[in-house]
């Protein structure tokens, strides 16, 4: 009589599982510490990612509302006299004829400063400079009044100023009614713009009519600046009419540039130190992989006796491996699922403090997730492999 | 004699011109022959370093013979592979240490349930089976006990309740009593006398000649070799 040759079993998921565990429960506080260096790596990788993409989920909030179909032209330095030039009078009445631009306007540089009063000296300038401004330009650049009316056809004639958030600051100006004193007369504030930051140079500005100007402060009537907001997806094409349409004896001197790519830009730049403290994660995990596997190493070597019986009782040297490596994987996941929990946590309350939208990029998640898979399964194979090789007796030898 | 202990029963044990040899020379078995039938209850005796424990490992697969011949119910071993020897003492073969090897922090029940992981039965089963059989060895009452909550002998017991739940062809057992009281030690002694009566096949090794005295058939080593056997005697 010849018996069937036996036939190990295989063991449920549920069962494996259950093995992993069994060795985690018994030895909870060193759980805790070994799970401790993944988490804080997992945490460090999701926050940096998180805040990151919250940064630029603000900026594209920001660049949504702000619209990235506004350009301002400006013209080229002149070669024969080395000075900046400016734009016939009109130049935005005839960008506005461009088909696709929907509102267009002009500012004009003055040369006279901006001062509090007249005993300010004139040096004292505080970066801000008086211009010009159709009455189009709010209405072009979505600007908003935090105080007061904006330029119109009656008060534009009259000194009359608006300035913008920046000037009102460090002109110190907070209601309008103030005077300000420009090149060599005093300006009534009739209104304090609200931000703009698709145009920073008018945030800096003191404002007047455009006819104002003319009769007060010397101004020729040539535009320096052309804004025109385009409709959507005219951009483009719009970008490559303007300079020829608005000076066509030198479009090759004229500079169109759009403020949003600048934010967009800016916002970009911000990755590099991303970069850094991604990097930082990276380290801390990979330490937090060698605590695992550290952990793992001795837990064989203390477990000797619990292998031995295993063996004796029908664990298959696989069955074996397969129960360190569960329980490696377990450790890593525990501390990869806090790190998440952690990160997610740290991204939303720095997200709360900057009043930036939270968010926790999906693929963050799942790379963490795989990280934590990858270096579980990498830690654990060794004192694994370890673990199966022992001989029975050996491991069941009392000492 | 009871028919339990008939020797006309299958052989469950053959060994034949068994040698062990660990590195460094040691003869730890020279030339054993043995056959235990289905049924049998044997003591293995004999001086410290004789061999036992090293017989009791070639009997029970965790080791392999350098050469000889071991047939374990039916397999021959050296035709087996590790799996294959691993999955014929979950099916077939239940041991009992000296030092229990119970895990910490599990109650009984769950260390019992534990020694059938490995033949494939499901959770259920598992619990249920090992419910039954620590009635058998009368810890039912203390199931939900952690070993540092049991007394030695009530350790020894579950540990035999793991070791018999699986049903195995051969129980083998170092030194069972060896960490026991003589009370404790008696009641472990009295429960392998029960199974046996119940038709489990028992190898045990002792120390204690009054244990060795009350089993059925003994096999004494000497240096490796079995210098008596009280079943070839009556033969
Ligand atoms: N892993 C090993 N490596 C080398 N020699 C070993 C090993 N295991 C046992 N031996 C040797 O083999 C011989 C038999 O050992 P074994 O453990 O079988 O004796 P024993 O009869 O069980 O003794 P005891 O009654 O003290 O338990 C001894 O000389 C021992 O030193
Ligand atoms: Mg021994």
């Amino acid at each position: 009589m010849r018996a069937a040759r036996p036939r190990p079993a295989r063991l449920s998921a549920a069962d494996v599982l259950r093995t992993g565990a069994a060795g985690l429960r018994t030895r909870p506080a060193r759980v805790v510490l070994s799970a401790l260096g993944i988490a804080i790596g997992i945490a460090t990788m999701i926050s940096v990612v998180g805040i990151s993409a919250s940064g630029k989920a603000d900026v594209q909030r920001r660049l949504d509302r702000l619209g990235t179909d506004l350009l301002v032209a400006s013209p080229g330095v002149s070669l024969l006299t080395g000075e900046k030039a400016a734009f016939t009078p009109g130049a935005e009445k005839t960008a506005r004829r461009i088909e696709g631009v929907e509102h267009s306007a002009a500012t004009g540089t003055l040369t006279g400063t901006v001062r509090r009063s007249d005993k300010i000296p004139e040096e004292d300038t505080g970066g801000i400079t008086a211009q010009a401004a159709t009455e189009t330009l709010l209405a072009t650049l979505r600007g908003e009044l935090r105080r007061g009316t904006w330029l119109n056809a009656g008060n534009g004639r009259f000194p009359s100023v608006v300035l913008g958030s920046v000037a009102a600051r460090r002109l110190g100006v907070d209601e309008i009614g103030r005077q300000v004193f420009i090149a060599d007369r005093y300006f009534t504030v009739i209104g304090i713009l609200a931000p703009l930051p698709l145009a920073p140079e008018i945030e800096r500005s003191a404002l007047t009519g455009w006819d104002a100007a003319r009769e007060y402060l010397r101004f020729d009537g040539r535009p320096t600046s052309v804004y025109a907001r385009s409709a959507d997806g005219a951009v483009s094409r719009v970008r490559g009419l303007l300079p020829r349409t608005i000076d066509p004896r030198n479009p090759q001197d004229v500079k169109v540039t759009d403020p949003s790519a600048a934010l967009q830009a800016k916002a970009a730049a911000t990755g590099a130190f991303t970069d850094l403290l991604l990097g930082l994660g990276a380290v801390a995990l990979l330490v937090g992989g060698v605590g695992v596997a550290n952990t793992m190493v001795v837990s064989v070597l203390e477990r000797r006796h619990e292998i031995g019986l295993r063996r004796s009782l029908g664990a298959t040297r696989g069955h074996v491996r397969l129960q360190f490596v569960t329980e490696s994987l377990l450790l890593s996941v525990l501390g990869g699922a806090a790190g998440m929990v952690l990160g997610s946590l740290a991204t939303a309350a720095y997200a709360a403090s900057a009043g930036l939208p939270p968010v926790v990029p999906v693929w963050s998640i799942s790379a963490g997730f795989a990280a934590t898979l990858a270096i579980g399964t990498l830690a654990g194979l060794y004192p694994a492999v370890r673990a199966a090789r022992l001989s029975p007796t050996t491991a069941l030898q009392t000492p | 004699m009871s028919p339990a202990t008939s020797p006309s029963g299958e052989p469950v044990v053959e060994l034949t011109a068994v040698r062990k040899e660990y590195p460094g020379g040691v003869a730890a078995l020279a030339g054993v022959d043995l056959t235990v039938r289905r049924g049998e209850m044997t003591a293995i005796v004999g001086p410290s370093g004789s061999g036992k424990s090293t017989l009791l490992h070639i009997v029970g697969t965790l080791d392999r013979p350098s050469s000889g011949s071991v047939r374990i119910a039916g397999h021959e071993v050296a035709d087996l592979r590790d799996r294959e020897l691993s999955a014929l003492r979950a099916q077939s073969l239940g041991f009992v240490f000296q030092s229990f090897h119970l895990a910490p922090g599990v109650s009984a029940l769950d260390n019992v349930a534990d020694g059938l992981l490995y033949s494939g039965r499901p959770l259920r089963t598992r619990r249920r089976e090992a419910a039954e059989v620590l009635e058998r060895v009368g810890l039912a009452d203390r199931m939900a006990h952690r070993p540092h909550e049991l007394s030695g002998g009530q350790k020894q017991r579950a540990a035999i309740a793991r070791a018999i739940a699986g049903d195995p062809v051969l129980l083998l057992a170092d030194e069972p009593t060896g960490a026991l009281d003589t009370a404790s030690g008696d009641a472990v002694m009295a429960l392998l006398h029960d199974l046996n009566a119940g038709g489990t096949t028992i190898a045990v090794i002792t120390h204690d000649h009054e244990i060795a005295a009350t089993l059925p058939r003994r096999v004494r080593l000497r240096d490796g070799l079995i210098v008596s056997d009280t079943a070839r005697a009556a033969a």
